[in-house]
């Protein structure tokens, strides 16, 4: 089984291919070029050099979000579009997962993912032994604490925090919860296509086992044909990032608060 | 961008267009510039009225979800697969960046994917490029208006992949003013149709509102003066406790606009020589517009065309249209294609 991964969700651009468990080619870069002048050179260049023919993928596994909006959509269209043309089926990583899952496959620790949101916020999320304690959020970092302490009550827990949350709260952490407390070094701490595709090929592997099938019949048959049924597989028509956030006018919306119509609304294109 | 002198020896040739610069996801299948196989457009309007216009977010979201489905119906309609496509057309700017990223991102994807040429399109140009549509005869030279939601350009078409800008708004863009027009009187959003069929009727000499001029820029345009007016207009009727008829101030308001427009694109034309006339952009759709454009190049027999309403609004059969002639010219770009949000008119 055949997997390229696509990770873009933050500052690293990254992209990789696993054939079963093992990790074949990754390309990550972390500079200041946008995601869409890097990503797709990266692909190619990663296929070129490590002789994988583009045709030759199962799946194409993305980083589904949370993350930077834009980020998270330059990613997806990008695999919308070789599963597209290639009639592969998406396979949606959480990209918190993906954070935590080189620990979580090594310790039965509490895995807590945290991604500085702004606005004092945190995507986090906690995992042990490969299932979720807390789901997914974005909330205050303090919400998120106050929620790891209410995990197994009168019990001593082991935590360790990853992510780029890291450096922004640690101290904060180290302050306001108890237990055994540990954050991952600056090496875990960045998105890699490595983990995305280490998860997208999992998320297969269950998918093709729950249904009875093969990566061959699934290829042979073509994506477009197959209903998927699955949270985390899926047809290229009907994969959209996870933001965990509603946009701004949204948010004001449904608040009651639009009271200008018209104040979001970015029509102007700067004339020339 | 990379340009080639390479010759292309091939007596059809078919393009997948991709639009999403602003609110609307498009594909369309184009042959040789002028054919349209199909032309599929998702339209956000809907949910865009809520905020009384585009939300750069909500845009680029939607267009994220729809633009596999749009992309699959526009093949399926032209009746052909991917391998019956020559090279993929795609908005590169200019536009909302967020938006256009979506549809370059995914351009630059299948184009890799599937081993095809890719070109990034002029939206502008685009706009331009729908006449050949709707006219099969038209070719340059010609003096071309496009006017929408974010642009008011007029160029002279020299060539197919020639223009040059003559005139350009100094505030706002045409089809801007009629949206904040008709939001202050209360016709909602998208101002141009609603102004439109609000002035039916009204009487279009009812109030004198102004013709924006700009000093020493004959070809240029400036609509904030014009727009002021207006909104100083409904204030001034307000706090006198008068009643506006939105009839007569959406058709006095409109013969500003249309005033303007036309006399400029028209004088481009008997200046420069050159007998047709075309205009391009969401608001080439007015009626208005479209009646005083033909009456006046009538006048100094000039010829003048438009596109059918359905390729004035952003559509990607236009992409297609100005992608074939950059296929033509050897236009090739590469997986590095990024969005422009403030792509020039060249």
């Amino acid at each position: 089984m055949k997997i390229l991964a696509i990770e873009s969700s933050g500052l690293v651009a990254s992209a990789a291919i696993v054939y079963d468990d093992l990790l074949k080619a990754e390309f990550t870069i972390n500079n200041k070029l946008t995601h869409s002048e890097t990503l797709l050179p990266m692909i190619r260049s990663m296929c070129d050099i490590s002789g994988m023919k583009l045709e030759e993928i199962d799946a194409i596994a993305v980083s589904a979000g949370p993350g930077s909006f834009t980020g998270l959509r330059i990613g997806a269209a990008t695999a919308k579009g070789i599963a597209l043309a290639l009639d592969k089926p998406v396979v949606s990583v959480p990209t918190l997962m993906s954070l935590g899952w080189p620990l979580s496959r090594i310790t039965d620790a509490i895995i807590c993912p945290i991604m500085d949101a702004r606005r004092s916020q945190v995507y986090c999320a906690a995992y042990q032994g490969g299932s979720s304690l807390i789901d997914e959020d974005a909330c205050d970092i303090h919400e998120f604490i106050a929620k790891l302490a209410g995990l197994y009550p009168d019990t001593e827990k082991e935590f360790i925090f990853v992510g780029d949350g890291v450096p922004v709260y640690s101290d904060t952490i180290a302050e306001e919860l108890e237990g055994d407390i540990s954050f991952a070094g600056a090496e875990f701490n960045r998105q890699r296509g490595a983990y995305v595709a280490s998860v997208g090929a999992e998320l297969y592997r269950k998918w093709l086992i729950e249904h009875n099938t093969s990566s061959e019949e699934v290829r042979n048959l073509g994506a477009d044909k197959i209903d998927f049924y699955s949270g985390s597989i899926m047809n290229s028509d009907d994969f959209a990032p996870e933001y965990l956030r509603k946009s701004q006018a949204e948010r004001e919306n449904e608040a009651g608060l639009l009271e200008d119509p018209g104040k979001h609304s970015l029509k102007k294109m700067k004339q020339h | 961008m990379i340009t080639t002198d390479k010759t292309v020896n091939k007596e059809n040739i078919t393009i997948l267009g991709i639009e999403s610069s602003c609110d609307e996801t498009a594909a369309a299948v184009v042959r040789n510039g002028r054919e349209v196989l199909s032309n599929v457009i998702s339209s956000q309007i809907d949910i865009h009225t809520v905020y009384g216009g585009v939300v750069p977010e909500i845009a680029s979201r939607l267009h994220c979800e729809n633009i596999n489905g749009v992309i699959k119906m526009a093949l399926k309609e032209a009746g052909m697969s991917f391998e019956d496509i020559d090279a993929i057309a795609v908005t590169k700017g200019p536009g909302l960046v967020g938006a256009l990223l979506v549809g370059v991102s995914e351009a630059k994807a299948l184009a890799y994917a599937l081993d095809k040429p890719l070109i990034g399109v002029n939206h502008i140009e685009g706009h331009i490029a729908a006449n050949y549509i709707t006219h099969k005869e038209l070719e340059p030279p010609y003096v071309c208006l496009v006017v929408s939601g974010g642009h008011t350009h007029l160029a002279v078409v020299k060539d197919y992949k020639s223009f040059e800008l003559v005139g350009r708004t100094h505030d706002d863009a045409a089809g801007e003013t009629f949206d904040k027009v008709a939001r202050a009187v209360g016709l909602g959003y998208p101002g141009g149709p609603k102004v439109d069929r609000a002035a039916i009727g009204g009487n279009p000499h009812a109030i004198e509102f102004p013709r924006g001029e700009v000093k020493d820029s004959p070809y240029d345009f400036s609509f904030s003066g014009l727009k002021s007016a207006v909104l100083n207009y409904i204030n001034g009727a307000q706090m006198k406790g008068e009643n506006i008829d939105v009839s007569d101030l959406a058709a006095s308001f409109e013969a500003a606009v249309t005033d303007v427009l036309v006399s400029r694109t028209v004088k481009c034309g008997i200046e420069y020589g050159i007998g047709t006339v075309a205009i391009a952009g969401g608001v080439s759709a007015n009626t208005a517009l479209r009646a005083a454009m033909k009456a006046e190049c009538e006048k100094h027999g000039i010829k003048c065309l438009y596109p059918e309403p359905v390729f004035c609004t952003d559509n990607a059969a236009m992409i297609a249209a100005a992608g074939y002639y950059e296929y033509l010219a050897g236009t090739r770009d590469d997986e590095s294609l990024n969005a422009l949000p403030n792509l020039p008119l060249s």
